[in-house]
């Protein structure tokens, strides 16, 4: 497989040097060099997985196209970011100082998506972010060459208070973690919820990553709210989601969650899971032609089934693609990449979406119940969501 | 808070501490025999949870598969000993700490390799998957209580083993004096052995009970190990009596600092050991 696409890569780079470099003046070979992408993602660790997923959908993105940027060949430079904040600024610096990307791909982790914000706006280098929810990257420490393709963290949970309220829930308990993810998953709880004419009566909340929920669940079944609404991924939504069903909790008052609490972990959760509603950008079973024809070439590329996470990367990719066909790969005439890449309309698995002008994607979210270990769709909470954007100011 | 939601809550902490307790008690007991500091720990409360996740997938019952794995851990134990531990006891805390967090690396990448990163759910056994309904909406789950007795037997099979046997009295013999109990003809090396794998089994147990509760996932030994040098730290380093108080302690103020003063509840447990050391600075229990 890889020797193939090696022969590949490379009769078509003999193919791309005789037809054009040899031909065209001096100043188009220049650009005719091969655009330099780099991948700062967790390859190790606890995310590990979600850093193979954005990058295998970015590769299928451009392979789809060619396996070109606006008629260049691409080169590919990967750091491990291990989600390891204090390490953010050095990984980021090793990709544009070191090797000279043009467009640096990351991250997971908002902690290290900090360190890498610092780096792109000291050094101008185009960045795309293809999962990091975290607030300042599209508001107070917004930036002109930075991009988001997945969500801010309080979009998905800005959503689900409406469809509660709808439901008849008007008085809800909030937990989540105490960090910068739960507290901003809160604060668009906080005002969808209110905004729909629903009541927080308590908030409740543990330190990251704590899972000893038993002694909220006591406080929750006391105070005898209509709904719990909550913010939880990973190890720790799963426990929380069979903790909150063996409390017999489940099935008196109903439970309601950022769509990611049941990414990822429905099968550990089992049946405790099961009628779990959420609000989120994307469902694996998300029914339309688009989605379909994304979920089969993922698979038949790598061999698993893609995520939420291969949706943003594979996203990231049509973005890129889309910048620098606008530009005919001239990445360096900034000023038309990014206002083709503000323009951008991306045909996404998840739906059309488009950039707001903080840079973040202005998208439909979907209320999902979980049956029989999936995330179905059951409706749409919110049309063409956009961040508020708080705070930017583009300079 | 009323009565009911009282003793609730009582019930909750006592439940939270025993499971501390018999985390931390091969933590102590490994330090107060060996004088070993092992970071690796909660890799072992890790294995034990992974063991029990994949024994009983393959094996169809989670009994037979945490008494496979309680004898797989303990020989996981002894191998590791052979192999490293042995050769530390001696040496600075300073080489044990470098030794024992590269192994928490090491443990971590095997896991990756050989399980996986994914979440995983190991289902409650059928004879203890009811719920006792308490309130009107809240019920307790009965493998809760379960897993509060087993913590119960264990501390006092190891209180009895420590302090009645023959076995125990070697154990406290070489801690005490190691050249001493040496010529006296006890095996010193053995009991060593014995103990470092007793740790290591205690921490895969205290895995493999809670596993069913606490989901399987990657990382989950590094979240229990720092409570488990708390536990550790304000018991008294080495001592079994003082790690069971302190885990009584911890899960005390963790649980009503949760509901009672929410925005502090994270700090509380660490000032609540910061207050020990103060009044006491070799924690509860000198041993």
């Amino acid at each position: 497989m890889t020797s193939r696409r090696l022969i590949l890569t490379r009769s078509a780079a003999i193919v791309g040097a005789a037809s054009t470099g040899l031909l065209l003046p001096e100043i188009v070979r220049a650009q005719a060099a091969k655009v330099r992408v780099g991948f700062m993602l967790p390859y190790t660790g606890t995310f590990a997985q979600l850093g193979v997923a954005i990058e295998n959908g970015f590769r299928l993105a451009i392979n789809e196209q060619g396996g070109k940027l606006g008629g260049r060949e691409i080169e590919y430079f990967k750091v491990d970011d291990e989600s390891e904040p204090s390490k953010g600024i050095e990984n980021a610096n090793k990709l544009v100082q070191r090797d000279k990307v043009d467009v640096l791909v990351g991250t997971v982790h908002s902690g290290v998506q900090m360190g890498i914000q610092k780096v792109a706006r000291e050094s101008g280098v185009l960045s795309l972010i293809p999962n990091a929810g975290v607030h300042a990257a599209t508001r107070s420490l917004c930036a002109p060459n930075v991009f988001r393709t997945s969500f801010s963290n309080s979009q998905p949970t800005r959503a689900l208070g409406k469809v509660m309220v709808d439901r008849g829930h008007k008085k809800t308990v909030w937990i989540t973690w105490k960090y910068a993810a739960g507290d901003e998953a809160f604060e668009g709880f906080k005002e969808g919820y209110t905004a729909a004419g629903g009541t927080i009566i308590k908030e409740l909340g543990l330190p990251f990553p704590q899972v000893e929920f038993q002694a909220l669940l006591t406080e929750i079944a006391s105070l005898k709210p209509d709904a719990v609404a909550c913010f939880f991924a990973g190890g720790g939504a799963a426990k929380f989601i069979r903790d909150y069903a063996a409390a017999g909790l489940k099935g008196k008052i109903p439970l309601y969650g950022s769509g990611f609490l049941t990414e990822g972990v429905l099968d550990a959760a089992g049946p405790a899971a099961e009628g779990i509603i959420t609000t989120m950008h994307y469902s694996d079973s998300l029914d339309t032609p688009r989605n379909q024809k994304f979920r089969l070439e993922y698979a038949k590329a790598f061999r698993s089934q893609p995520d939420v996470y291969a949706v943003q990367g594979y996203d990231t990719g049509l973005l890129l693609v889309q910048g620098a066909n606008a530009v005919k790969g001239d990445l360096a005439n900034k000023a038309a990449l990014y206002k083709s890449l503000e323009g951008a309309v991306i045909n996404s698995p998840r739906g059309k979406w488009t950039m707001s002008k903080s840079h973040n994607p202005i998208q439909d979210i979907y209320v999902r119940q979980v049956e029989n270990k999936e995330n179905k769709v059951i409706g749409v909470a919110a049309k063409a969501l956009a961040d508020s954007g708080a705070g930017c100011k583009m300079t | 808070m009323d009565l009911p939601q009282f003793l609730i809550q009582l019930l909750n902490s006592v439940q939270y501490g025993l499971l501390l307790f018999m985390l931390a008690a091969g933590l102590t007991l490994i330090f107060g025999i060996m004088g070993v500091v092992n970071l690796a720990h909660g890799s072992f409360y890790m294995l034990g949870a992974y063991l029990a996740w994949s024994l009983s997938t393959a094996l169809g019952s989670l009994t037979l598969a945490i008494l496979l794995g309680t004898l797989l851990s303990v020989v996981f134990g002894l191998a590791l000993e052979w192999l490293l531990f042995r050769h530390f006891y001696k040496r600075g805390h300073l080489d044990q700490v470098l030794l024992t967090f590269g192994l928490i690396y090491i443990f971590e990448e095997l896991r990756s390799i050989i399980w996986g990163d994914d979440v995983h759910g190991v289902t409650i056994p059928e004879v203890l998957s009811a719920s006792i309904p308490l309130t009107e909406n809240l019920s307790y789950p009965v493998y809760r209580l379960f897993m509060s007795g087993v913590c119960v037997a264990l501390a006092l099979g190891l209180y009895l083993l420590i302090s009645k046997t023959r076995l125990g009295m070697k154990i406290r013999a070489g801690a005490f004096n190691r050249d001493m109990a040496e010529s006296l003809g006890i095996n010193i090396k053995l009991i060593h052995a014995v103990v470092f794998a007793l740790g290591v089994g205690l921490a895969a147990v205290a895995g493999m009970i809670a596993a069913p509760i606490a989901s399987v996932y990657p990382n989950m030994g590094s979240q229990v190990l720092i409570m488990c040098f708390v536990v550790v730290v304000i018991g008294g380093i080495g001592s079994v009596r003082g790690a069971l108080i302190a885990a009584l302690l911890v899960g005390l103020v963790d649980t009503f600092g949760k509901v009672l003063l929410p925005s502090m509840s994270g700090m509380l447990v660490y000032m609540l050991m910061a207050a020990v050391l103060l009044w006491k600075p070799e924690g509860l229990f000198k041993q």
